[in-house]
């Protein structure tokens, strides 16, 4: 089993809670995971990634090869396209539909859906809206984690397990509302 | 043993901690900062009250640690590859002054200069300084060396650098650790005069040095970490440095690989030991992150031996961070793509947050300048470097820590007018002070604008020496009360702040402007912990 997943957005967009929930789930699975991220200048409204790769046997590279992805999961729809080098061509795209526009050229946003639409397997959703009824338009990271959720090869539990580790000091609200986020996107995925 | 996912910053920092440490020392730079955050976040550390606090730069870091060590405790030192470059004074000569409890310099290198201004490769201050080197190639491996490290140290009374690149310190993976180590006792250095390096003395221990460097070849807790593994065809060999050895892997697998493989995460290492490679095959791969160091050291000027592939005959890259595909490529491994990034899609640089003050400082210092000839401001190392960008486009030099100042002061003395430098608050405090000394004993004409955050805030909002102090050092420099000016970077105050930096351009002599607004980061987060205690 392996699973090598791009995890993509725009600096504040909170990718690194998305890995560090897989990252638990990941641990409580006993599979050996490498998690790279990005620290530093392009933290600042820059675009960000972070590599994530998941098997039952060790894992020597860090990085993951190109074309070897198996899911984008990206928290905005431009930057979800920025990694298509990594994408294997059976691979996943899973990502929100609505962008973060904070740069003055950011393309037409129905050009870029349709572009994401060319990639055969492809998940598009509103994430911010479906956060925004979960109880938080913060969730949105969360969202589109349960949107990927069928593709990432560990029970559906651990998932949840490690969300109520990852978000227990901030209080049992903010766990429920995190649930549901990670619930409403798996179903709106459709899988 | 207990099992933890950390980042290779926090593995090392766990194993400094594991292994008995009594003080770090840093200053925050990409990709090192994790290792201080670490140990400062650590209950083990707070337990056995760890001295961790962040110093005013890497020099007086590398000097307290040294410090440290002369009490025959153990101590690390870490910072980014160009911070290398302001500890090197004291690196260079703690290998000639030796050390007495364990003294790691850990330098992490930025390849690809994902965060940095070049990619120097540390692993020449080592061979510069005649110390010895780690090269780790994953996290396990970095927790485990820190171990011999400080042993190796303590056995040849020589500090160790300890070399990692961005990839390392910002990848996670499981570690397993070790039973923790006691701490040392404060024990002074059995001769007197190991740290006076007066020319007599340093005379000796240079030979020392000279001498030990060599010893160091054979030894094994070095060259523990240097292992051969044979192969069936002998067309070529590998040597992989480092983290490209984990690349290698990706690639041949861990066993049964076709073609003999050298791993390097230890140096310096022995002539025999390349000849395991040099002796049996034909031809030799060699692939490290950064500088084609090794490969320089076994082409040697001539190159006339054996046939060597890497980054010096373009196999792989000159420059660069390595990735599994470029050493597929140059294994001649077939390797698979994705698909070409739509056109569409546009580059998104990182940018000023909402809300931050340096963007009003230059939105003010824009209009001030507009009764001027271009090309006069002189910028440094931090988030406001951001002002280079569009729709600023106002800063023309940015170089290293603290030379906005004596930039500004050179461009002065050649006649330049205005004379601008702009540079944040932990940057002044960590190499602009001096330099501002040098304007004042000058009386240059020159304009220092502060860009004061309170924070240091591009590598996370680490704690800046310089908050509350600015004006205290401003005028103890000696800089004139009357011009040194206190702005607040708002939209509210722009008019204001305009004419003032018009008034103070107009000042032959030096001016600090200090434009005061605490990072927007910051504040949210004080505030949010505020809410939080409630």
């Amino acid at each position: 089993m392996k699973t090598d997943i791009i995890i993509s957005g725009v600096g504040g967009q909170g990718i690194l809670s998305i890995a560090a929930t897989i990252g638990l789930a990941a641990v409580a699975n006993k599979l050996y995971l490498k998690q790279s991220e990005v620290h530093g200048m392009s933290q600042r409204g820059g675009d960000v990634q972070s590599h994530f790769r998941l098997s039952d046997k060790p894992i020597a590279s860090d990085l993951i090869p190109y074309g070897k992805a198996d899911i984008i999961i990206s928290v905005e729809p431009m930057e979800s396209l920025r990694y298509l080098p990594w994408l294997s061509k059976n691979g996943w795209i899973v990502t929100n539909s609505v962008p973060m526009v904070n740069i003055p050229d950011y393309p037409a946003a129905e050009d870029i859906i349709n572009e994401i639409k060319k990639i055969k397997n492809h998940i598009i959703i509103d994430a911010d809206s479906i956060a925004k009824e979960a109880g938080s338009s913060k969730a949105g990271n969360i969202v589109i984690l349960g949107a990927a959720s069928p593709f990432i090869q560990m029970p559906y539990s651990s998932l949840e397990d490690a969300i109520r580790k990852l978000f227990g000091k901030k209080g049992e609200e903010i766990v429920e509302i995190n649930l549901k986020a990670l619930k409403a996107g798996r179903e709106a995925s459709g899988k | 043993m207990k099992n933890l996912l950390l980042l290779g910053d926090e593995a090392i920092a766990q194993a400094a901690l594991d292994a008995g440490l009594s003080g770090m020392y840093a200053y925050p730079g990409t990709p090192s900062t994790e290792i201080m955050e670490y140990i400062q976040s650590s209950e083990q550390a707070e337990e056995r009250n760890v001295h961790r606090e962040w110093s005013a730069n890497e020099k007086t870091a590398m000097e307290a640690a040294l410090g440290m060590s002369y009490c025959g405790k153990r101590a690390m030192v870490a910072m980014k590859h160009v911070g290398l470059n302001v500890a090197a004074d004291p690196f260079i000569n703690s290998a000639m002054t030796g050390v007495n409890g364990g003294l790691i310099v850990v330098s992490a290198d930025d390849p690809s200069m994902h965060s940095s201004q070049n990619e120097q490769d540390s692993r020449f201050y080592a061979k510069f300084a005649n110390v010895p080197c780690f090269e780790p190639s994953d996290q396990q491996e970095a927790y485990e060396m820190i171990f011999d490290a400080f042993e190796l140290s303590e056995k040849y009374k020589l500090p160790v650098l300890f070399r990692i690149t961005t990839r390392l310190a910002h990848s996670r993976a499981s570690v397993s650790l070790r039973e923790p180590m006691p701490e040392k006792k404060l024990s002074l250095p059995a001769d007197p005069v190991q740290f006076v390096l007066l020319p007599a003395i340093a005379r000796k221990k240079y030979k020392y040095l000279i001498d030990a460097f060599e010893k160091l070849r054979y030894e094994i807790r070095l060259s523990k970490y240097n292992s051969f593994k044979d192969g069936s065809n002998r067309d070529m060999g590998i040597i992989a440095c480092g983290i490209a050895y984990n690349y290698l892997i990706e690639n041949i697998g861990s066993s049964n690989h076709e073609y003999p493989v050298l791993k390097l995460s230890g140096y310096p290492f022995p002539k025999d030991l390349i000849k395991d490679i040099t002796g049996r095959c034909k031809s030799v791969l060699i692939l490290e992150e950064g500088a084609p160091m090794v490969e320089e050291s076994l082409r040697g000027l001539l190159d006339d031996g054996i046939k060597i592939y890497g980054r010096m005959d373009g196999t792989v890259p000159r420059d660069g961070e390595l990735n599994p595909t470029i050493v597929a490529k140059s294994l001649g491994m077939e390797t698979s793509f994705g698909s070409e990034v739509p056109s569409l899609v546009k580059s998104r640089p990182p940018s000023f947050c909402k809300g931050c003050g340096h963007a009003d400082m230059f939105n003010a210092l824009i209009d001030a300048l507009k009764f001027y000839k271009t090309g006069s401001v002189f910028a440094d190392i931090g988030c406001y470097t951001l002002g280079a960008l569009p729709p600023y486009n106002s800063i023309n030099s940015c170089v290293d820590m603290g030379a906005s100042v004596t930039m500004a002061v050179g461009a002065a003395d050649a006649g330049l007018f205005p004379s601008v430098s702009v540079i944040g608050d932990s940057t002044f405090t960590h190499s602009g002070m001096t330099g501002l000394l040098d304007a004042v004993v000058k009386g240059s004409s020159v304009t220092i604008i502060i860009s004061d955050n309170s924070t240091t805030g591009m590598t996370g909002g680490q704690d800046s020496h310089a908050t509350g102090r600015l004006e205290q050092i401003c005028s103890g420099l000696g800089v004139d009360e009357k011009h040194i000016r206190l702005i607040i970077p708002l939209r509210k105050n722009h008019e204001e702040n305009v004419l003032i930096m018009r008034e103070e351009f107009e000042h032959r002599g030096v001016s600090v402007i200090i434009a005061q607004r605490e990072c927007i980061q910051t504040a949210t987060k004080k505030k949010r912990a505020v809410t939080s205690n409630r």
